[in-house]
C-alpha cells in the first residue's frame, strides 16, 4: 500500500475535466485507489465519487494505492497533481 | 340529433379528421415522482437498467459529437463526465447489487443512489458544487427516462385513444409500434408535430384541449371527433348511436373518394394541378400510392428516420431513399434535407431561448458538413432513375444556397470517381419559409430550380406569431393579407424566373384555402396522403377562372376577417354536397 499527500495547485481546482482524467488514469491500473479529504473516503475509480470532492486551490488530499501495480499508478497520478493538471 | 349533455364534452382543435371510439389511455410521462415499486424478476430489471444505460450513452455520444464545437470546453467536459458516469464501475455495481437484494424497481434505486451523491454536492459550501449537482440531475433523469420509456411501451394496450399533455417525435415513434386509435392532447395546434403525424397516419386527433388529462381517466370510453374537435367522455347510448352512424357515413364517403383515385386533379375548366403527398413516415408509403398521389412533394427526412437517437449512415439513407423513389417511379420525389431544430427536436441538448430563430434547418447542416454530405450523397445515389429532387429547408440567404451547391458538386465529383450512378442534372430547390427568402424570391429564382412554400413557418415568421403558443394562436392567421400578398409575390416571381412553385404547408390541406391558392397561380400542392382525396375533389369542383377572380378580390382586401369571409362565401356557393355537410355539421 502506498500513501501520498498531494496539494491542489492550479487556479481552477479539481474541476470536472481533471476529475475525469484522474479516473481515466486510475482505470488503467489494477490497484485500488482511494482519495481521502476532510474525513471523506472516495473511490478514485468512480467519476461520480470524485465529482463530490470540492477541492479548491491550496487544499490537501491523501491518495492511497493498493495492489500489484500500485507503484506505477501512484507515480502517474501524483505526477498529474504535481503538474497542476496541466493548467499551470 | 338530440342536444347532448354538454358536461361530458371537451373541445379542442380538430387536427386530423376521422372519428374513433375507444378506451382512454393516459400517458403521463413527466410525472416527477419515482415510485418505490417492488419487483419480482430482478434479472429482467438489471437487463432493463443495462439497456437504459446503453441508450443514454448513445444519446450522449450524439450530443457530444454534434455539439462539441458549439459548447465550449467547459460544457464539453461535463458531457464527457456524464458519459463516464454511465460507465462508473462503483456506481453501477452499487445499483445492480441493490436491485438484486432490495428487489425494488430500477428507477427507484437509480434515483436513490445518484441522489446521495447530489446531496453531498449540494451540501458543499462551494457554489460550483451546486451547479455540478444539476449536471448530475441531468444524467439521472436521462437514465430514468430511458428506463420508463421501455415500461410505457410494454404497458400501452393496443386500440386505445392516447390522452396526454403533448406528443414529441420520440413519443410518436413509440406509438406507431402499437395500434393507437386516436390522440387527444392538452397542448399544440394544427401544425404541431402530433397533428401532422396523426394526419399522416390517418388517425383522428384533437389537440389543444387544455384540460384533457384532468377530465379524462384511464379506461374511460371516449368518442373522438377529429372533424369538429370534440371529445366525448363516457358517452350515453344516444351519443354512441349517433357517432356510429357518422363513422358509417365517413366510410361511405371514403369509398366514394377512393373512386377518384385515377382521375386527374383538374378544374372544371381544364387547369391541371399537380397534386402530391408529403411523406412523414415510411408506413405512409402504400397509402400515398393508394390515394393516387402524383409523386411526393416533400419527404421530411428528419421524420422518416428517428433522428432523436442517431443519424443514419449513407447506406441506410440510400436504401430508404431508393425504396421511396422506386415505389413512386416515374413520378418525382422531393427529398428535403434534415430540418432539425425549431419545434423538431434537436438531437442535441442545447437549450436555445428562441429555437425557431435559432440553429435549425440549413444552418445546422452547414455547421455539420459531414452530416450534410452524407445525406446529399445518399440522395444523389437514389436519383439514378432521374425521378429525385433535392430541397433545402430554412434558407434565408443566397450564400446558403451557393455554399450548399458547392458541397453538392463535391459530392457529385466524388460519386463519379467511385463510378456510382446518379442524375447529373438533379434539380435543387428551396423551401420558401423565411421572410427574407420570400422578399428575395426574384433573386432566388436565378439560383435554384424550384420553390416550395412552407406555409407553417412562413406564416409564423411573417406574423411574428409562435404557432405553438396558445396565448397568440389566434393571431396565427393563414388568411392574413400579408400572407396572401407574400404568396402572390413568391408565385409571380417564381413564374417570371421560369421555375416551378408548389406549396407543402398545412394551408394546402385546408379545403377553404385551396381555391385561393389555385387562383393565386400555384401549379402544385403537396398535402398529407390522408387529405389528398378531399383536396382532389375540391379542385375538381371549381373553375380556375372563378378561383382567379377570388384571388384577385382577396388581394385587394385589407383585413383577415374580410378575406376569410370571402373565401368562406366562395366555399359555401361551390360545395353543397354530402362531404361538406358532414364536415360542417
Amino acid at each position: 500500500m502506498i500513501e501520498k499527500k498531494v496539494k491542489i495547485i492550479n487556479n481552477a481546482g479539481l474541476h470536472t475535466r481533471p476529475a475525469a482524467t484522474i479516473v481515466k488514469i486510475a482505470a488503467k491500473y489494477k490497484s485500488d485507489f482511494y482519495i481521502y479529504k476532510d474525513g471523506l473516503k472516495i473511490n478514485g475509480k468512480s467519476i461520480i465519487g470524485v465529482m463530490t470532492l470540492a477541492a479548491e486551490k491550496g487544499s490537501e488530499l491523501t491518495l492511497v494505492f493498493d495492489g500489484e501495480d500500485e507503484k506505477e499508478a501512484a507515480e502517474e497520478i501524483v505526477k498529474y497533481f504535481e503538474e497542476g493538471f496541466g493548467e499551470l | 340529433m338530440k342536444k347532448p349533455v354538454t358536461k361530458n364534452i371537451l373541445s379542442g382543435i380538430p387536427a386530423a379528421p376521422g372519428i374513433a371510439i375507444g378506451k382512454a389511455y393516459l400517458y403521463q410521462k413527466d410525472k416527477e415522482y419515482v415510485e418505490k415499486e417492488a419487483i419480482e424478476n430482478t434479472d429482467a430489471a438489471v437487463e432493463s437498467l443495462k439497456e437504459a444505460l446503453e441508450k443514454s450513452k448513445k444519446e450522449l455520444k450524439k450530443i457530444f459529437g454534434l455539439a462539441v464545437d458549439k459548447m465550449g470546453d467547459k460544457r464539453a467536459g461535463i458531457f464527457e463526465a456524464q458519459m463516464m458516469i454511465l460507465d462508473d464501475p462503483v456506481l453501477i455495481k452499487n445499483i445492480v447489487d441493490r436491485i438484486q437484494t432490495e428487489k425494488l424497481s430500477p428507477e427507484y434505486i437509480v434515483n436513490d443512489e445518484i441522489s446521495k451523491y447530489q446531496k453531498i454536492m449540494s451540501e458543499s459550501s462551494e457554489p460550483y458544487m451546486k451547479e455540478r449537482s444539476h449536471d448530475i440531475e441531468d444524467i439521472k433523469n436521462r437514465i430514468i427516462r430511458n428506463l420508463r420509456k421501455k415500461k410505457w411501451v410494454s404497458r400501452i394496450e393496443s386500440d386505445v385513444i392516447v390522452v396526454t399533455d403533448v406528443i414529441t417525435p420520440a413519443d410518436t415513434v413509440l406509438f406507431t409500434r402499437v395500434n393507437v386509435k386516436g390522440y387527444v392532447t392538452n397542448f399544440g395546434g394544427l401544425t404541431s408535430h402530433a397533428a401532422i403525424v396523426a394526419r399522416s397516419l390517418n388517425i383522428p386527433a384533437v389537440v389543444g384541449v387544455h384540460d384533457a388529462t384532468e377530465n379524462i381517466k384511464n379506461g374511460d370510453i371516449l368518442i373522438l371527433d377529429g372533424i369538429h374537435g370534440k371529445v366525448i367522455i363516457n358517452p350515453d347510448e344516444d351519443q354512441l348511436a349517433e357517432y356510429k352512424k357518422r363513422i358509417e357515413k365517413l366510410n361511405e364517403l371514403d369509398t366514394q373518394l377512393a373512386k377518384l383515385k385515377n382521375e386527374p386533379a383538374v378544374t372544371i375548366d381544364g387547369k391541371k394541378i399537380l397534386l402530391q403527398s408529403n411523406l412523414d413516415l415510411i408506413e405512409e408509403l402504400d397509402f400515398v400510392v393508394e390515394h393516387g398521389s402524383e409523386g411526393i412533394g416533400l419527404v421530411r427526412t428528419e421524420q422518416i428516420f428517428d433522428v432523436t437517437n442517431s443519424f443514419p449512415d449513407e447506406e441506410e439513407q440510400y436504401e430508404m431513399y431508393s425504396k421511396i423513389a422506386q415505389k413512386l417511379y416515374p413520378e418525382f420525389v422531393v427529398f428535403r434535407t434534415f430540418d432539425i431544430g425549431g419545434d423538431k427536436y434537436l438531437p442535441v441538448d442545447i437549450k436555445e431561448p428562441n429555437p425557431f430563430l435559432g440553429w435549425r434547418g440549413i444552418r445546422f447542416l452547414l455547421d455539420n458538413i459531414n452530416l450534410l454530405k452524407t445525406q446529399l450523397r445518399a440522395m444523389l445515389r437514389a436519383s439514378a432513375f432521374k425521378n429525385v429532387k433535392i430541397m433545402l429547408p430554412m434558407i434565408s440567404s443566397i450564400e446558403e444556397v451557393r455554399k450548399t451547391k458547392e458541397i453538392l458538386d463535391e459530392c457529385k465529383t466524388g460519386l463519379e470517381r467511385e463510378g456510382k450512378q446518379f442524375d447529373q442534372n438533379i434539380e435543387l430547390g428551396i423551401m420558401i419559409e423565411v421572410p427574407s427568402a420570400a422578399v428575395l424570391s426574384k433573386e432566388f429564382s436565378d439560383e435554384v430550380d424550384f420553390f416550395s412554400i412552407g406555409t407553417n413557418d412562413l406564416i409564423q415568421y411573417i406574423l411574428a406569431v409562435d404557432r405553438g403558443n396558445e396565448n397568440v394562436s389566434e393571431q396565427y392567421q393563414e388568411f392574413h393579407p400579408a400572407v396572401v400578398k407574400a404568396l402572390d409575390y413568391i408565385i409571380k416571381e417564381g413564374k417570371k424566373g421560369n421555375i416551378s412553385v408548389s406549396i407543402c404547408g398545412e394551408m394546402a390541406a385546408d379545403l377553404l384555402a385551396v381555391p385561393l391558392l389555385i387562383g393565386l397561380g400555384l401549379d402544385a400542392l403537396s398535402v398529407s396522403a390522408s387529405t389528398l382525396p378531399r383536396i382532389k375533389k375540391t379542385i375538381r369542383s371549381i373553375k380556375f377562372e372563378d378561383a382567379k377572380r377570388l384571388a384577385n378580390q382577396c388581394l385587394s382586401l385589407k383585413t383577415e376577417k374580410e378575406i376569410k369571409e370571402k373565401v368562406y362565401a366562395f366555399y359555401k356557393t361551390h360545395f353543397t354536397d354530402e362531404i361538406e355537410n358532414l364536415l360542417e355539421e
